[in-house]
């Protein structure tokens, strides 16, 4: 693992194509991404972007092409994956433990996400904007070097869109590099943007 | 080590959390407290049969925690979580398998001293027993853990699961019985080599399952 680490995380895309359930969803995409690239995944519901970033987090498998991605992987899709009935500081604490992050990490996502009045609150409590705030901050906790956020902007009020833009500027600052799977354009300044047609064809 | 001690430690506490716990040791005394009430009062009849309900009820009880063991995981998506850290599927279904010896077979063994006592088995009994039973949870929870796997999601999965459960239970029940007879030591090695084939088997099959359920 720490000899991933030292190396800079790059990602390659290339030509890929799905199939899932008798239809193809995504069709010659290629990517390359280096250290420090955000890239921006836009298109209409069901175009793929969703399968575009599980093919990369290695949840699911290619029909065609290859998919590289040198460094650590980190995911937030539309699973919480943070068990309802802890407290959140103990449900990102879990997590922290599997990625072997430290306590101030863990701390400094808590409160990038302005999390910490809630840190004692049972995860089934939160509301929609304050779920997506604390799967954002498992992803901050983990300090992986490659994030693929899916539709991380869902249900955020426009302070924590602020923060969620800061966040990923200072992780793709930092080395690392951003995959954000969105229906709206970007509002911050990106590599690569990618736009999906319904038949998963980049446009 | 840390990651998975961190895993069995959710397991056993989802199950303390989540009725996992105590749901089949209520039901595996209940069988206990039941039995002789149908029998009625023959201690010489209950002593010679009560070892042979309690395997039963043993068996049974493996049945009551699969319904959390693995859809509530799927669904959350921890199970994604876990895979991209890189987690194989084999692996976190040792974990649960390890985390239900403790949460769901520790707790059956004290159990079992108690319903042995409801029972009124012989005292000499409740030690095969409980040797017996100590060699056969350990492929229980595997086999719980494979079934919660394989049949997460489906429609009817409790039933489905008791259909799976019967006939791969067919030989731990047949030397775990057999190990309550005069002679124990046959069925015992028989029994013993089971549970081994079984619990060692069990995580490859979840993971199997684990890894097709994924989409």
């Amino acid at each position: 693992m720490s000899s991933r680490q030292a190396s800079l995380p790059s990602l390659n895309i290339d030509n890929v194509a799905v199939i899932r359930g008798n239809r193809m969803v995504l069709r010659g995409l290629s990517v390359t991404a280096r250290a420090g690239d955000i890239i921006w995944i836009r298109g209409a519901n069901g175009c793929g972007k969703s399968t575009l970033l599980r093919l990369v987090a290695g949840l699911l498998t290619v029909t065609a092409g290859a998919i590289h991605a040198e460094g650590r992987v980190a995911l937030a899709d539309e699973n919480l994956a943070l068990d309802a009935n802890v407290t959140v500081e103990a449900a990102l604490r879990f997590w922290a433990d599997m990625d072997g992050a430290s306590v101030d990490a863990r701390n400094v996502a808590l409160s990038a996400m302005d999390l910490q009045d809630l840190a004692h609150i049972p995860v089934r409590f939160l509301s929609t904007g304050q779920r997506k705030r604390a799967s954002i901050a498992r992803v901050l906790a983990s300090h992986a070097d490659i994030w693929l956020l899916d539709e991380p902007y869902n249900g955020l009020d426009s302070a924590s869109c602020t923060r969620l833009d800061q966040a990923i500027i200072d992780r793709a600052a930092a080395g690392g590099i951003v995959l954000v799977a969105a229906h709206q354009p970007p509002s911050i300044n990106v590599a690569i943007s990618l736009s999906l047609d319904s038949h998963g064809v980049v446009t | 080590m840390r990651a998975f001690v961190a895993l069995v430690a959710r397991e056993v506490r989802l199950a303390w959390t989540g009725g996992g716990l105590w749901l089949p040791v209520v039901f595996y005394l209940a069988v206990a407290t039941l039995f002789p009430f149908v029998t009625g009062p023959d201690k010489a009849l209950l002593a010679r049969t009560g070892g042979g309900i309690l395997w039963i009820a043993a068996l049974l009880a493996t049945l009551l925690p699969i319904e959390r063991l693995i859809l509530p995981d799927r669904q959350s998506g921890v199970l994604d979580q876990l895979a991209v850290r890189g987690w194989s599927d084999e692996l976190v279904a040792t974990a649960k398998i390890a985390g239900q010896i403790v949460a769901f077979a520790l707790p059956l063994l004290l159990a079992t001293v108690v319903g042995s006592a409801l029972i009124g088995l012989p005292e000499a009994q409740l030690g095969t027993l409980l040797l017996g039973l100590a060699l056969a949870l350990p492929a229980l929870s595997g086999l719980s853990v494979m079934i919660a796997a394989l049949t997460a999601g489906l429609s009817g999965a409790s039933a489905l699961g008791g259909l799976l459960l019967v006939p791969i239970t067919i030989p731990l029940l047949i030397f775990g019985a057999g190990s309550l007879a005069e002679d124990p030591g046959n069925a015992m090695q028989l029994l013993a080599a089971t549970s081994l084939a079984i619990t060692a088997l069990s995580p490859f099959a979840a993971g199997a399952a684990l890894r097709a359920s994924r989409t």
